[in-house]
């Protein structure tokens, strides 16, 4: 019997894998261009985690304030980034993220409206202007759906409910993907021309996450086994804003919207303590004020913006100072307060939940709280992963010849750290370009059968966890794993931590080896997440690994025992691969050269 | 955290749990399970634990657990609903909680449904037509208020619940002749679109059979987005129907008038 | 898209039998409570339509002089169920009617009362109405009997909602509609009519108001709440057009109506009951079981 009877197998020109917004778009530009395409996804189609994007989509369209332009939204996202970003790809986005928006409305997408009928732009932290094309505060809702809607009808294929677990390579190229449905257990195998990742994020690998149980980082790590490149590993946005109770919804996130459209920060003596501590590169842009902060929020344009909406890695760390200084809410985190409105607003009530619909539901229905009258109660959560696959700019291929990455999974545009609404445009500006080189990848070098031993340890490996009766739990692998990653590898990193972290990691992986599982393949939730451990190990290990080496705070990456930037840490990116001993090796490339021009435009908008 | 060291009282449930592999067409009966229940929790907390301890292989379906995926529909007491979107203390304390995948369609396994047939319907569906762009710059304008009518239907998190709870699908079984209250809805959505050219409306009446719902308002009571589906979705969409079809006035007028009917 | 099937569309769903459900709610009150209150509807409507007598108060005196004109002086008022009057029974001289006595070709073995001829509208009114179709096929047919309940079997896929006859003309709403638009002007007028027609003890006829007119006022007022609810008119004045927003006036309508229409269920209800009430008001004064004070 050949290895090959174990599989259905399919072909395709352009595999996606991830059917949220960057593997929709990706799988939509492929098929435009006449490619054969098939998408893959973990969920039923429409589910991914896109829809829990709340907030907008930054585009500098001018609709709200005419003095937006691609140069101060590139400057916004390069300063958001702190340098460290891809200049290429920030190019390409803050350029070509309107274009896409007004894509999304012809394809069907219904955003709110300004008053003479344009699309209406919200405020966000770290954005210069109004820029985040929303409606209200299910954006990402209305994204998915419209590209799902667009998507079915242009012929593409879509397995639901399926999980790649390996891609197969022909030589050094990828050449397709093997993969098992939840429903049966049974095995899939793509062949494919190219193959575009478009997995997602990380969070999982936390505690404390607004992640879906989907974010197990399997395009990373998919992508680190083929032999690519994963950059940037150590910058994991916390968001500043997850709920925190009742428990079983801990990490569910809570829109930037509520403080773009006036929420504030409260500790639990009353105090709103964003004002207390203002990093030195945004004093210029930060109201001196509440009051000032007020007439921001309502559109005032010679006003500067409140701190709350400062970036999203500095309110975070500022949430959790509070908290570890004994000034928290009861259940651990601290108070977000949109209900105060009502003191300068007629309507206020109305207005909040005309604003935000979802949030006003999601803590009425889930905490049992109105927000329009009272306080939620709001800390750090775990939302997502800026490092990831390696990318050219412009063409989003990684390393390995045949793949390509776009959106979360993919690393470059946000640098240290991600603005708020920055990733939603991301998903359309790269997965389109991804699906476009993806598809012309597939056209010129056409099909390659994969090397069949390979097959043969993938099937030993999904394999495995049936093989012995009894050995390591799954799920409780993965409660220490989370453990060890939110409290060593967290917001506030040291040496010492982080080391017991990689010791412990490297641990886990011991153990791993030893997991079993009981029962059968159909829907074994415990075998998907033996699975899925697998991803979440290697993810893990990067970002710990990233994380030592980089012994600066930038961005997202903060440590404690050394607090400062350093000018060095501006010059290079942390890259992460596969060795050829299949230990993980780390080592230093230098930022990408800018062009003259942009250099010019980041100081302009200084 | 002081809640979870008090000792948590404990509840019971029946889950549905099917008999066999998949292939044997989701038979199964009720098994009795007991679980501590903690504050806050919702049904979907405590099919997890009862998952994670007493019932390793018990299939549901579940994602983002804050009700804006709409994975996890299931019948809780009989009555559609969101797993993650029930609070436990929404019940009694003795009460004995039943749950069980949604009826209407053929079950995978446990509490996991083929929602497959609704992805069918969709593609059956004529898409979203634009318009050309009206304004100088070559861009699109709407009013706001104009869209403030489709965006309610766009709230849709595609749970399914309304096709579950629908008599015409789950007593009439009219799957070939009726696409279900989630696709009139949709369909709305697209034939209110200020920028839509299409025309759907022949459609409504004889493949999707609009005419079989008889409006009882079922979808409209079970939408976990508050979606008005019968009054703001439906309803409009029979009177655009007898607006073609049954109005011999209106066919009068539109006769004398020439007035176009797709966008107006 | 090209799904791929995993496994055949196995099983079909298990279809329940009849009020087979899992609910543990009280599901079975709403319709209970729809069906007793259309009853009792039904039933005094009924009598109502036939009783062809005591449906009105105008100070003249009926058939067997039973409408008494004591010294607080009568407001001239007209029962609900039989507006508008065509024409008055034999030997009744009314001063509602429009066209005088019935002719003497209405078939002799049909007791005539005005009623006859005109309830028949607002009655088809309301019974094409989008919610109460909605109700009354729950209450009195079953179909279904409460959300996720069980039907009786003998429809089963035989089913034809209003997607064919009989019930397809239920889209004769709109035809309703006009007509009951109709009769809110016509009762608005008679409020008013009946307002400066109080005929005072001593024979003079001028402005005056009593119980009555503001139970007949506030009928209008309830009618019109339900009438300009109506879903069909809401299509008709800007629900059947996707751009509103530009004429000021079409958006500011179809805001009204969308409103009454949000509330449409409470407003069939309340008018329903105030109807009712209304009618047999009328006819209890008529009949000088009850008297209609006067207040202003």
């Amino acid at each position: 019997m050949s290895v090959y009877d174990l599989f259905q197998i399919y072909e395709h020109d352009v595999l996606v894998i991830g059917a949220g917004g960057a593997g929709l778009r990706a799988a939509i530009e492929a098929s435009n261009r006449g490619a054969r395409v098939g998408v893959v996804c973990k969920s039923l189609l429409g589910k991914a985690h896109t829809v829990m994007a709340e907030g907008g989509m930054a585009a500098a369209m001018g609709t709200v304030d005419d003095r937006d332009n691609w140069e101060v939204h590139f400057a916004d996202t390069m300063r958001g980034g702190q340098y460290v970003n891809n200049p290429v790809m920030a190019e390409l986005h803050a350029k070509e993220s309107p274009e896409r928006v007004r894509e999304l409305e012809a394809w069907g997408a219904v955003f709110d409206r300004t008053r003479d009928g344009r699309i209406l732009q919200r405020n966000f932290g770290g954005h210069r202007y109004p820029r985040l094309a929303h409606v209200g505060d299910r954006t990402g809702l209305e994204l998915i759906r419209t590209l799902q809607d667009h998507g079915v009808h242009c012929g593409m294929q879509v397995y639901m409910e399926m999980t790649v677990v390996s891609l197969l390579k022909s030589g050094e190229r990828v050449v397709g993907a093997v993969g098992y449905d939840r429903e049966r257990g049974r095995f899939h195998l793509w062949k494919a021309g190219a193959v575009v990742l478009a997995t997602g994020g990380v969070g999982k690998s936390y505690r404390i996450t607004s992640n879906s149980w989907e974010g197990t980082g399997d395009g990373h790590s998919l992508a680190y086994h083929a032999g690519a490149e994963l950059r940037d590993m150590e910058f994991v946005q916390f968001h500043p804003t997850g709920m925190v109770w009742p428990p079983s919804v801990r990490g569910i996130l809570v829109t930037e919207g509520v403080r773009g459209e006036g929420g504030i920060l409260l500790n639990s003596e009353g105090r709103r303590f964003m004002f207390d501590d203002i990093p030195e590169n945004y004093r210029q842009q930060v109201a001196a004020t509440p009051e000032e902060g007020w007439r921001y929020v309502c559109g005032d344009r010679d006003a500067l913006r409140p701190p709350e909406l400062l970036t999203r890695d500095h309110v975070a760390r500022c949430i959790n100072r509070e908290i570890k200084a004994g000034r928290g809410s009861p259940h651990g985190g601290v108070y977000l307060d949109i209900a105060w409105i009502r003191e300068n607003m007629a309507n206020a009530p109305g207005h909040i939940r005309k604003k935000l619909p979802s949030m006003y539901h999601q803590f009425k229905e889930l905490a049992g709280v109105d927000i329009t009258a009272e306080r939620m109660e709001v800390g750090p959560t775990t939302h997502y992963m800026m490092g990831g696959v390696a990318v050219d700019g412009e063409t989003q291929s990684s390393t390995v010849p045949g793949l390509y990455a776009a959106g979360e999974v993919a690393a470059g545009l946000h640098g240290a750290n991600r603005l708020g609404g920055n990733s939603l445009s991301d998903l359309l500006v790269f997965g389109k370009r991804a699906g476009e080189y993806a598809a012309a990848f597939a056209t010129e070098h056409g099909h390659k059968e994969p090397d069949a031993a390979q097959l043969e340890d993938i099937v030993r490996d999904i394999e495995r966890p049936f093989a012995r009766a009894s050995g390591e739990n799954a799920f409780s692998l993965h409660h220490e794993l989370q453990d060890v990653m939110q409290d060593r590898v967290g917001i506030v990193r040291t040496q010492g931590e982080m080391e017991e972290a990689v010791a412990k990691i490297a641990e886990l992986k011991q153990r791993y080896a030893d997991v079993a599982v009981a029962g059968h393949r159909e829907f074994n939730s415990g075998w998907h997440t033996a699975l899925d451990l697998h991803c979440m190990l290697t993810v893990s290990e990067a970002i710990a690994l990233s994380a030592l080496a980089r012994q600066e705070s930038r961005g997202a990456h903060f440590r404690e025992d050394c607090p400062e930037k350093t000018a060095e840490g501006a010059t290079y990116n942390l890259v992460v691969r596969k060795g050829d001993d299949g230990a993980m090796q780390i080592r230093r490339e230098p930022v990408l050269e800018m062009r003259e021009a942009l250099r010019e435009i980041i100081e302009r908008n200084r | 955290m002081s809640e979870t060291n008090q000792s948590q009282p404990k509840r019971r449930f029946d889950i549905w749990r099917t008999k066999g592999d998949a292939s044997s067409g989701g038979e199964g009966a009720f098994e009795r399970y007991e679980t501590e229940v903690g504050e806050g929790m919702v049904v979907l907390d405590c099919v997890h634990r009862i998952q994670a301890e007493q019932a390793n292989d018990l299939a549901v379906r579940w994602n983002c657990k804050a009700g804006k995926c709409g994975s996890c529909s299931a019948e809780i007491n009989g009555m559609p609903r969101l797993l993650c979107m029930t609070r436990m203390d929404s019940f009694s304390p003795d009460e004995i909680i039943s749950i069980e995948p949604m009826r209407t369609f053929p079950t995978v396994r446990d509490l996991v449904a083929d929602v497959r047939w609704n992805y069918q319907v969709k593609e059956k569906i004529r898409p979203f037509e634009p318009i050309a762009p009206q304004a100088a710059d070559g861009t699109h304008r709407m009013m706001h208020e104009d869209v403030e009518r489709i965006q309610e239907f766009r709230k849709c998190i595609e749970c399914f619940l309304c096709q579950d709870v629908c008599h015409v699908l789950r007593d009439h079984q009219k799957f070939d002749e009726f696409d279900g209250p989630r696709f009139f809805q949709f369909t709305a959505g697209l034939e209110m679109h200020p920028l839509d050219a299409a025309d759907r409306i022949p459609d409504l009446k004889h493949r999707a059979g609009i005419g079989y719902c008889n409006i009882t308002k079922c979808c409209t009571n079970v939408c976990p987005e508050n979606i008005r589906i019968t009054d703001n979705a439906i309803i409009p969409m029979k009177e655009r129907v007898a607006d073609r079809f049954y109005d011999p006035l209106m066919r009068l007028l539109r006769f004398v008038f020439q007035r176009p009917s797709a966008n107006r | 898209m090209n799904q791929p099937l995993l496994t055949p569309p196995v099983a079909p769903s298990q279809v329940r039998a009849f009020l087979q459900t899992r609910r543990t709610d009280l599901w079975w009150l709403s319709p209970l409570i729809v069906f007793l209150a259309l009853v009792a509807f039904i039933v005094y409507s009924t009598w109502a339509a036939f009783e062809a007598q005591y449906f009105f108060t105008v100070g003249t005196v009926g058939p067997d002089g039973a409408i008494p004109i004591d010294k607080l002086g009568v407001q001239r008022l007209l029962a609900p169920f039989c507006s508008p009057v065509l024409f008055d029974p034999v030997g009744v001289q009314s001063g509602f009617a429009w066209f005088g006595e019935v002719p003497a070709s209405w078939p002799s073995f049909i007791p005539y009362s005005p009623a006859l001829l005109i309830l028949a509208f607002p009655a088809g009114f309301r019974f094409t109405c989008y919610y109460y179709r909605g109700s009354y096929y729950k209450a009195f047919w079953a179909d279904p009997i409460s959300c996720a309940v069980g039907e009786p079997s003998l429809r089963g896929k035989n089913y034809r909602g209003e997607q064919k006859l009989p019930l397809i003309l239920q889209n004769i709403h709109r035809y309703f509609l006009y007509v009951a638009l109709f009769y809110v002007f016509l009762f608005l007028w008679e409020g008013i009519v009946a307002m400066t027609h109080y005929r005072d003890t001593n024979g003079t006829v001028g402005f005056g108001v009593s119980v009555g007119t503001l139970v007949l006022n506030l009928n209008t007022l309830l009618l019109a709440a339900y009438t300009l609810g109506c879903h069909s008119l809401r299509h008709l004045v800007g629900g059947g057009r996707n751009q509103l927003r530009r004429n000021r006036i079409a958006y500011a309508r179809y805001r009204l109506v969308t409103w009454l229409n949000e509330r449409h269920m409470f407003f069939a209800w309340v008018s329903l009951v105030w109807v009712a009430f209304a009618d047999l008001y009328v006819r209890l004064c008529a009949m000088g079981i009850w008297t209609d004070w006067r207040i202003l």
